[in-house]
C-alpha cells in the first residue's frame, strides 16, 4: 500500500512540475470574470517615485475607468529592459509598458509595438499637446511622459578658489575652468564617464556637446561620423583636457553614479548630468553649493542650444488584446493635470506643453534648468536609432582608443562610422 | 551488481511471484515514479533550454526575428573568425588560469597554516575567520569592495602613495595595462577560501602516522610535503581546480561591475562577449553560437572532472 501512495505522490509532483514548467513565466493580459480588464503597465519607474505615487495615479485612472483594472508590474531600469526584450520575444509582453527611446527602434523592428499613431487617430486623441513622439517611418511608437534633461552642474565653491568669475558658457573657458579648478590640487575640473558596460556617457557626456552647438552626429538619419567636423572638434577639445590632466581620473570604466559621486563629494569641479539628481546630491551633501547652466557650446555660437535629454517614454504592446483600453492609460498619463502630477514626484519636465509642475517654481535650481531648457532644444539623436546602446558602445571603444593616444581622431571616427553603418543595415 | 546483492525488501519487490502479470509491469514501473520528478525538472530546466539555446545558435537572429531562417553554422564561423572573439578567449585563459593557480597555491598555504600544530586552537580559530570572510560576500559587494578600494582617490592608492611606492594616483581598473590584473587579483581574493576550506579537510584526513614514519626515516619538511601531502591531496586538489576552471571561465558579475570589459577591451571575457552580443546588438543567434561554444568548452572541462571523480572513487 505504501508503495503504491509513495507511486502516487511521484506522479502527482510530477504533473504538478511538467504544469508549472508548461505555465511558468506567461504574463498575458487577462479579462477577469465579470467582463473586467486587467492591463498589465511594466514600467522601471515605480521604484524611481516617491512610494505609492504611482500607485495612486493608477486608482484615480480605476476610478475614472471602471471595468478596467492596472496591474502594475514594477522593476530596476536594467532587468525592465530585459523582461520587455524577453515579453515581447514571447508575445507576453505587458500591454502597456515604459520605454526608453534608445530600445523602440529595435522593438518595433520586432513587431512588438503597437502603432500609436492608430491608437490617437481611433480615440481622437489631440496630439498638439504632446512635446514630443518617438517616430519611425511617420508612424509613433513611444511618447515621451517625463523628460530628464542633462544640464551642466557648477560646484560654485571649487570654481571660487580657482578664481573662476563665471560659470563658463563656451569651451574655451570651460577648458580653462576646469584646468583652473585642476590646478588648486583640491579637485579635478571635468569628469567624463566611459565605462562601456553602461556607455550612455558618450551620449550625454561627449555628444551632447555637439548637439549644444547645433551639431549633429547623422545626416538624414544616417551615421555621419566619418569627416564630420563638429564630432571630431569636440573629440580633440575633449582630448586637450584629457592630456591636461583636467579629467578625474579612472574615466574609462567609471560609471555615470561614479560620477555623481565625484561631483557630490567635491573632488569635481563640474559634470554634466541628469536633473532627477538634484535631490540626491543634496540628500547626500547638504553643503554643496552648486548651480546649472547651459551645456557650454562652440566659441562664437550663438544659435539655440540642444541639451540632451532621457524621457520616461510609453508605449502599448502589439500582442496587446485590449489596445483602446491600454491606450486610454496612456492618454491619462498623458493628461495635462495627471502629467503635471506625475513630473512633480519625478522632478522631471512635462510630456504635455500645458503642464507645469510645481517644483519647477518652488526651487531656484530647477527653476533655473527650467528657464535653459525652454531657451534650448531637448535633443537626443540616439533615440529611435537601432542598437543605440551598441552604436554608444562602439563609439565608446573608439573614442577610449583615442584617448589613450592609440589613434586619430580621424581614425577613431571612420572606425565608428563602419562600426556604425553595419549596425543600420542590421 | 547480482540479485543476491540486493537488499531482502529489494527483492522482494521486485519478485515476479508475488503479482502474476499486470503486477510485473507495475513493479518495473514503480522506480520510473520515483525518478520523474528528477527527470523533469532536469528537462525543464536542462535539457529544454540548453535544446533551445543550440536551435537559435542555427537560426538567423531569432527573438528579434519573427520568422528566423535555418542559417547552419554561419554564426559559428562569423564568431571564430571575429577577432573580439579570439581576444575575449585570450583574455579568460589568462584571467581563468591565473586564478585557478593563485586560488590553488593561496588555498593551501592557509590551509597548511590553519592545520599546523605551532599554532593554539584559538589563533587558528581567529584565521580560519578572516581568512574565510572574502568568500561570504556576494560578488555586488566584492565589485563595489573592490571599485571603491582600487578607485584613483581609494585607500590603495592613499597606501601606495603615503608609503612613497608610487607618485601619482594608479588609475588600477581603469588602465589598459593594469586593469586585467586587477581584475584577476580581485578574483583570487573572492575564490581562495574555498581551495582553503576543502583543503583544509583533505589535511586533516591525512593520518599522522605517515608524517611521523616519515620523520623517523629522516625526511625533511619539504620531502614530507611533496611526498606524502601533495600525493594524499591530489585527488581534492584535481577535483576543485577543475571545477574552479568551469566556474572562472563563466564569471561575468564581476567583470560586468567593475571593467564591464574595458578599458579598450583589455578585460572583455567570454562571458562579458556573449552578454554584449545578446543584450546589446540583440543578436541571439550570434549570442547563442557563442553561449554554445562556451559550453561544449565547459563540457569537456567537466569531462575530465567526472573522470578524476571516478578514478577517485
Amino acid at each position: 500500500m505504501r508503495k503504491k501512495y509513495l507511486a502516487g505522490i511521484a506522479a502527482v509532483a510530477a504533473a504538478a512540475l511538467a504544469m508549472t514548467g508548461c505555465t511558468g513565466g506567461g504574463t498575458a493580459p487577462s479579462a477577469s470574470s465579470g467582463g473586467d480588464v486587467t492591463l498589465e503597465f511594466a514600467q522601471w519607474w515605480e521604484p524611481e517615485l516617491p512610494a505609492g505615487s504611482l500607485r495612486a495615479l493608477m486608482d484615480q485612472f480605476e476610478s475614472q475607468n471602471p471595468g478596467i483594472k492596472v496591474k502594475l508590474i514594477s522593476g530596476p531600469y536594467a532587468s525592465t529592459k530585459e523582461q520587455v526584450i524577453a515579453g515581447a520575444a514571447a508575445g507576453t509582453m505587458s500591454d502597456v509598458v515604459g520605454l526608453d527611446g534608445a530600445w523602440v527602434n529595435d522593438f518595433v523592428k520586432q513587431g512588438s509595438l503597437a502603432n500609436l499613431s492608430d491608437l490617437m487617430k481611433s480615440a481622437n486623441f489631440d496630439e498638439s499637446q504632446l512635446a514630443a513622439q518617438v517616430k519611425l517611418n511617420g508612424s509613433t511608437y513611444m511618447i515621451p511622459v517625463a523628460n530628464f534633461v542633462y544640464p551642466m552642474f557648477v560646484n560654485e565653491d571649487l570654481l571660487k578658489t580657482a578664481n573662476v568669475a563665471k560659470v563658463p558658457s563656451n569651451r574655451t573657458e570651460f577648458a580653462a575652468a576646469a584646468a583652473a579648478i585642476t590646478k588648486t590640487g583640491k579637485a579635478s575640473g571635468w569628469v567624463l564617464p566611459l565605462d562601456t558596460a553602461t556607455p550612455n556617457g558618450i551620449q550625454n557626456d561627449v555628444m551632447s556637446w555637439v548637439w549644444a552647438s547645433g551639431g549633429s552626429m547623422l545626416k538624414d538619419g544616417q551615421p555621419n561620423l566619418a569627416g564630420n567636423a563638429e564630432v571630431k572638434d569636440v573629440m580633440t577639445f575633449i582630448k586637450g583636457m584629457y592630456d591636461a590632466g583636467s579629467i578625474a581620473k579612472g574615466t574609462f570604466t567609471m560609471k555615470e553614479q561614479d560620477k555623481v559621486n565625484e561631483f557630490t563629494n567635491g573632488r569635481v569641479g563640474m559634470m554634466i548630468d541628469s536633473l532627477a539628481h538634484v535631490n540626491l546630491i543634496r540628500e547626500q551633501n547638504k553643503d554643496l553649493k552648486f548651480s546649472v547652466a547651459a551645456i557650454p557650446a562652440a566659441d562664437g555660437y550663438s544659435g539655440k542650444r540642444g541639451m540632451p535629454y532621457a524621457s520616461w517614454g510609453i508605449g502599448v504592446a502589439g500582442n496587446s488584446k485590449h489596445p483602446a483600453e491600454a491606450f486610454k492609460l496612456v492618454s491619462f498619463l498623458m493628461g495635462k493635470d495627471v502629467n503635471a502630477t506625475l513630473c512633480n514626484s519625478a522632478h522631471a519636465f512635462p510630456g504635455n506643453t500645458q503642464s507645469v509642475p510645481d517644483f519647477v517654481n518652488a526651487d531656484p535650481i530647477f527653476k533655473q534648468a527650467f528657464e535653459i531648457y525652454q531657451a534650448g532644444t531637448a535633443t537626443n539623436e540616439f533615440t529611435g536609432l537601432p542598437v543605440a546602446e551598441d552604436l554608444m558602445r562602439s563609439f565608446d571603444e573608439q573614442f577610449q582608443k583615442y584617448l589613450a593616444g592609440k589613434q586619430s581622431a580621424d581614425e577613431a571616427l571612420t572606425a565608428s562610422q563602419s562600426a556604425w553603418e553595419s549596425s543600420f543595415k542590421g | 551488481m547480482t540479485s543476491a546483492s540486493l537488499p531482502a525488501r529489494v527483492q522482494q519487490l521486485g519478485s515476479p511471484t508475488r503479482r502474476p502479470g499486470s503486477g510485473k509491469a507495475k513493479t518495473t514501473l514503480v522506480p520510473y515514479g520515483y525518478l520523474t520528478p528528477t527527470m523533469v525538472l532536469l528537462v525543464v530546466l536542462m535539457v529544454i533550454p540548453i535544446v533551445m539555446v543550440i536551435s537559435y545558435s542555427l537560426m538567423d537572429n531569432v527573438i528579434m526575428k519573427k520568422n528566423p531562417q535555418f542559417v547552419a553554422f554561419k554564426h559559428y564561423s562569423d564568431i571564430l573568425t571575429s577577432e573580439s572573439f579570439w581576444t575575449a578567449v585570450t583574455n579568460t585563459l589568462f584571467f581563468t588560469g591565473v586564478s585557478v593557480i593563485a586560488h590553488l597555491v593561496i588555498g593551501l598555504a592557509f590551509a597548511m597554516m590553519l592545520n599546523t600544530g605551532l599554532l593554539g586552537n584559538r589563533t587558528k580559530a581567529i584565521f580560519r575567520t578572516i581568512y574565510v570572510l572574502p568568500w561570504l560576500f556576494t560578488v555586488a559587494i566584492i565589485a563595489v569592495l573592490w571599485r571603491l578600494l582600487l578607485e584613483p582617490n581609494g585607500v590603495v592608492n592613499y597606501l601606495l602613495m603615503a608609503g612613497h611606492l608610487t607618485g601619482t594616483q594608479v588609475e588600477w581598473l581603469s588602465q589598459p595595462e593594469t586593469a586585467l590584473f586587477a581584475v584577476t587579483f580581485i578574483n583570487i581574493w573572492s575564490g581562495y577560501p574555498f581551495y582553503m576550506t576543502s583543503l583544509l579537510a583533505g589535511l586533516q584526513g591525512i593520518p599522522a602516522d605517515y608524517y611521523e614514519a616519515a620523520q623517523v626515516d629522516g625526511a625533511s619538511p619539504w620531502q614530507r610535503f611533496t611526498s606524502i601531502t601533495l600525493p594524499q591531496l591530489k585527488p581534492i586538489i584535481i577535483s576543485m581546480a577543475l571545477l574552479d576552471f568551469i566556474w572562472t571561465t563563466q564569471q561575468f558579475a564581476l567583470i560586468w561591475m567593475t571593467t564591464g570589459g574595458g578599458p579598450l577591451g583589455t578585460t572583455e571575457m567570454l562571458s562579458t562577449y556573449t552578454y554584449k552580443l545578446a543584450f546589446s546588438k540583440y543578436q541571439f543567434g550570434t549570442a547563442s553560437a557563442a553561449a554554445v561554444i562556451v559550453l561544449v568548452i565547459s563540457m569537456i572541462l567537466a569531462f575530465f572532472y567526472v573522470r578524476a571523480q571516478k578514478a577517485r572513487d
